[in-house]
């Protein structure tokens, strides 16, 4: 080190110009599509705007009409509500049965991962073109295996009463991609808790409610936030399936988002649902997460 | 005492075997019931018109329509949707591989004032759902004329994704220091470092991005639905449901082209199986 380095020519300085090159492209891309869009967005949602005409400034006018005037909003928040609360739980606990299954000590439990996992591989549209193959009230496989067993299939997707139930098991279908998170989960259990449980007299369904499900609760914590966020942006199952129909039974929210800013091209207003449901997300989310230290189990660091 | 062991042990032997059939009826039935709906799509794409509309619906072909498959190119430009899915598969993947590789040895292995802050607001993106800056983005590809281009779906993956940023950062922290330090001592840059010493072994990593990008593209629905406007633009996705809406009867078309829709990420499963799923529960638990 014979020569007296400045400020800006310290190996310190330069290492740090040439850190920020590097990450250049994901700043440019958080500028530009994230933090500016953002900002924007909450702008967009007190005005009136159709892209081709200038924007009109409206203040609260946009928010106000949506909580006094809009049934379509209320029936959208019902129906993406309804949607979570009934497929939530019936996700966590097929999920939580499959991932057993695929935890079975058995010969070939490869080959049956795989096949479980597989419909998750499936691309979206077309496991939901299948779905509506299978769920055709005169032509379809399942309506046929009803009948079978002596029960008229109903008209899902043409059915008020029945069409979220027709997108619910699209989504249950998928069950393999979340089983695979709780199968790691599981694999993450000590095998020492359950000789400590077998020692100790428990049976299987004990050692179940009395090391597995605590054990899993942090994947379950996991999964449910995943799962809320997730449920709450349903779009392509009920835009393919059913454009929100029979009778907005199934008017997801983004789909109606959807329908406000690109078929009706109300820019505005359409910012001003987006803004109400990255809230309403929000509000869940920090609700689970505050409802967490009561029923998520985490060990205690070890060393 | 002998006899009794005896017994014990053929009691528990019999016991084994019929937990063992249990468990495999179990297994077996839920492999049935899942993959009945991917059977019936694949079956369904070789039968006839008028077969599809048979009651009760056929479980075999007869006769077994392979000319399905000829015809979704023909009747409809599935193989235009191919082409253009492709890509936009091939830029997203260029995009999301260099600039995730490149964001990640930034965050991982330089020291720079902010660091930490602004790792924090890249996880903090992670959090905030898309809708919110759906609109915007519309906007912004309008005021710019993209729409109807490719460009809204390629460019954004040049600066890469929090997701696949974060994915390869974490691995990236895991190769020791001691390589850096050596390559400085032989004289090597920073730049040479990133490219000879860390993106080699970074390498299973970006494998992973590749995977990711590629399913995420082809499933991707809602942004090809927003930006492209002319049929002979469609991706897969969007193609498959144009096809609905375009020949709603056809349902043996339309599976032959879900049927080929889904061969690719099929593919890619097979082959990746174990780093996927390595992969899924690593960074999906411990972050």
């Amino acid at each position: 080190m014979g020569k007296k380095k400045g400020l800006w020519h310290s190996d310190a300085a330069k290492e740090a110009v040439v850190g920020y090159l590097f990450i250049a492209p994901w700043l440019l891309g958080f500028l530009a599509f994230f933090a500016g869009p953002i900002i924007a967005s909450f702008v967009l949602s007190f005005t009136k705007w159709d892209i081709v005409s200038p924007p009109h400034w409206v203040g609260l006018r946009n928010y106000h009409w949506i909580f006094t005037h809009d049934t379509d909003f209320y029936q959208a928040v019902k129906v993406t509500l309804k949607y979570s609360a009934i497929y939530l739980p019936l996700e966590i606990v097929m999920g939580v049965a499959v991932a057993m299954a695929m935890n079975l000590k058995a010969r070939g439990i490869g080959v049956f991962r795989t096949l479980f996992y597989l419909p998750y591989v499936v691309p979206a549209v077309a496991s939901i073109l299948v779905w509506v193959w299978i769920l055709n009230p005169h032509f379809g496989l399942l309506d046929t295996l009803l009948k079978f067993i002596g029960v008229g299939g109903p008209n899902w997707f043409g059915d008020p009463a029945y069409a979220l139930w027709g997108i619910m098991m699209i989504s249950l279908w998928t069950i393999g991609g979340s089983a695979i998170i709780y199968l790691a989960g599981l694999q993450n259990i000590p095998p020492q808790l359950y000789e400590a449980a077998e020692i100790d007299g428990a049976n299987g369904w004990q050692q179940f409610w009395h090391v597995t499900i605590p054990m899993l609760t942090p994947t379950l914590f996991f999964k449910l936030v995943l799962g809320l966020i997730g449920t709450f942006q349903t779009f392509t199952s009920a835009f393919v399936a059913t454009k929100g129909g029979p009778m907005e039974s199934t008017l997801f929210y983004m789909l109606y988002i959807y329908n406000k800013a690109f078929v009706s091209l109300k820019m505005g207003y359409g910012s001003a649902l987006a803004w109400i449901l990255t809230l309403i997300i929000l509000a869940v989310t920090v609700a689970v997460f505050k409802s967490s230290p009561y029923w998520v189990h985490y060990e205690a660091e070890r060393n | 005492m002998i006899a009794h062991a005896k017994r014990s042990t053929g009691y528990y032997r019999w016991r084994r075997l019929l937990a063992s059939i249990w468990k495999y009826f179990m297994l077996i039935a839920l492999a049935l019931i899942l993959l009945t709906p991917l059977y019936w799509m694949l079956i369904t794409s070789l039968k006839t018109s008028l077969q599809t509309f048979a009651l009760p619906p056929a479980w075999v072909p007869d006769p077994v329509r392979w000319r399905n498959y000829i015809d979704i190119f023909t009747e409809v430009p599935f193989g235009r949707f191919l082409l253009n899915t492709v890509i936009i598969e091939f830029w997203s993947i260029i995009g999301q591989v260099s600039a995730s590789a490149l964001v990640a040895y930034g965050f991982a292995r330089l020291k720079f004032p902010g660091r930490g802050f602004l790792f924090m607001l890249l996880l903090s993106t992670l959090m905030v759902p898309y809708q919110v800056t759906l609109i915007p983005r519309f906007i912004l590809f309008t005021k710019l004329h993209w729409i109807n281009t490719y460009l809204p779906l390629i460019v954004p993956t040049f600066t890469g994704s929090a997701f696949l940023i974060f994915l390869v950062r974490q691995y990236m922290m895991s190769i020791p220091f001691d390589l850096d330090e050596a390559a400085t001592i032989d004289g090597a840059n920073k730049l040479q470092i990133f490219w000879h010493v860390i993106l080699p072994i970074a390498k299973p990593a970006l494998v992973l991005v590749v995977v990711f990008t590629f399913v995420d593209v082809w499933n991707d629905f809602l942004g090809p639905l927003i930006y492209l406007n002319d049929t002979a633009k469609f991706t897969v996705a969007l193609g498959l449901n144009f096809f609905r809406g375009a020949r709603e009867t056809s349902w043996e078309l339309l599976m032959a082209a879900a049927t080929l829709a889904t061969l690719p990420p099929t593919i890619v499963f097979f082959l990746m199986q174990k780093q996927l799923i390595g992969g899924i529960s690593s960074v999906g638990l411990k972050g």
